[in-house]
């Protein structure tokens, strides 16, 4: 996989700093787990977070150290445990829905309950925590097929899982992200062969171009 | 700090784990509580982040990052947990990079005290706007439009003080490999 659309620093910093929203923070970590570039940026800006946590006046803690001793034996195990989880975590069964989603959507993108929204686009939202702006949505694209024109009134965070698209920006293949802001208007086309399934985040809802695609609108959910 | 950390992890040394109580407590519950939390919660969170420190000591390995970025790892993903009650994919991975341990020196320690500082020298002279958006999402933990709203500026105006921000600390690292 050879990623060539990386997310906006802005968006990665939001991440280090763990003030993402939960929509936004579902395509980066999923970004992130097939991005070693990315993964070394977060762990340069968690440093800033490291510097100003060290520059914290310390608050008055009431009580002393835990008593620790007696749970001497849980930390051995502990760790064991842990140990384990991680390696399960890493072993995780062959798939295509990146690692951080499998505990929320299962391993397999074609196992995912798409419902028809339009003529060659099927979709399925992610649910979110209840106080979560903002919505997660896997979209599936039939091959050659094209996304009604849009812009966003907020930010869009897309990343790319399976075959690609191209738009005015470019060719967004699995792996890449699009982090787009609201002054950006764009008519995504599906890859030839493949289509192009991707997970959007967006903070806003989109405005779609043009009184066809307006009509849509209401009809495919998007 | 690595020191104290790796007697925990391999001796379960109650002393150690003490002396990391006391220097990291306090600066955890300072900032649960600039994350928002109330008193209690602050100190019912600080308190569980030293505890995750004992469990999981074993896990810590100083090649990966400096003892504080790694309880202050914990510290974010325990606050993430419990004060926004969000999803499974928020948490950073505990254990670092795993990239990071093949271009590190044997004088590792070093280098990574000597990053920390030159972090810290950066960020003393950035700009007191670029301070204080990068202060509102790693201690208050607002996202880039509530920081925005906060502030009063245009979204676009966060995200490139964000960018100004990392771009010098990140220049500043370059010149240490």
């Amino acid at each position: 996989m050879t990623i060539r659309h990386h997310p906006d620093f802005a968006s990665l910093m939001c991440c280090a700093a763990g003030s993402q929203p939960d929509a936004f923070a579902a395509v980066i970590a999923s970004h992130l787990s097939v991005c070693a570039d990315c993964r070394a940026e977060v762990s340069r800006m968690q440093e800033i977070g490291v510097a100003l946590f060290d520059a914290l006046a310390p608050a008055d803690v009431d009580a002393a150290a835990p008593v620790i001793a007696m749970r001497a034996g849980e930390a051995e195990m502990g760790s064991a445990v842990d140990e384990s989880v991680t390696a399960t975590a890493r072993e995780a069964p062959a798939g295509d829905v990146p690692l951080p989603l499998v505990s929320v959507l299962g391993a397999r993108l074609d196992d995912l309950p798409w419902r028809w929204s339009a003529p060659g686009i099927w979709t399925h939202p992610v649910p979110l925590s209840e106080n979560a702006g903002g919505e997660l949505l896997m979209i599936k694209v039939g091959p050659g097929k094209e996304m009604p024109a849009h812009g966003h009134d907020g930010q869009e965070l897309t990343i790319i899982l399976r075959g690609a698209y191209t738009d005015t920006i470019g060719r967004f293949g699995v792996g890449d992200v699009a982090d787009l802001d609201s002054d950006t208007e764009h008519t995504p086309v599906a890859c030839a062969t493949e289509g192009c399934i991707c997970l959007v985040a967006r903070d806003g809802k989109l405005r779609f171009k043009g009184p066809v695609a307006r009509l849509l609108q209401p009809l495919i959910g998007l | 700090m690595a020191d104290l950390l790796r007697r925990v992890a391999v001796n379960g040394d109650v002393d150690a784990f003490r002396a990391l109580f006391r220097a990291y407590a306090p600066r955890v519950k300072s900032y649960m509580l600039r994350q928002g939390a109330d008193s209690a919660t602050a100190e019912e969170l600080s308190q569980e982040t030293l505890l995750t420190v004992w469990r999981k000591a074993g896990l810590y390995s100083g090649e990966k990052g400096s003892a504080t970025t790694w309880i202050f790892t914990i510290a974010r993903n325990l606050r993430i947990d419990r004060l926004r009650k969000e999803v499974a994919w928020q948490p950073l991975p505990e254990d670092g990079p795993e990239e990071a341990s093949t271009d590190l020196a044997p004088d590792e320690e070093l280098s990574e005290r000597e990053r920390g500082e030159r972090v810290r020298s950066v960020m003393a002279e950035l700009p007191p706007e670029q301070t204080e958006v990068v202060t509102l999402a790693f201690i208050e933990g607002l996202s880039h439009s509530e920081i925005a709203a906060r502030l009063d500026l245009p979204l676009g105006t966060v995200k490139s003080r964000m960018r100004l921000a990392y771009q010098k600390i990140r220049d500043a690292l370059e010149d240490l490999r």
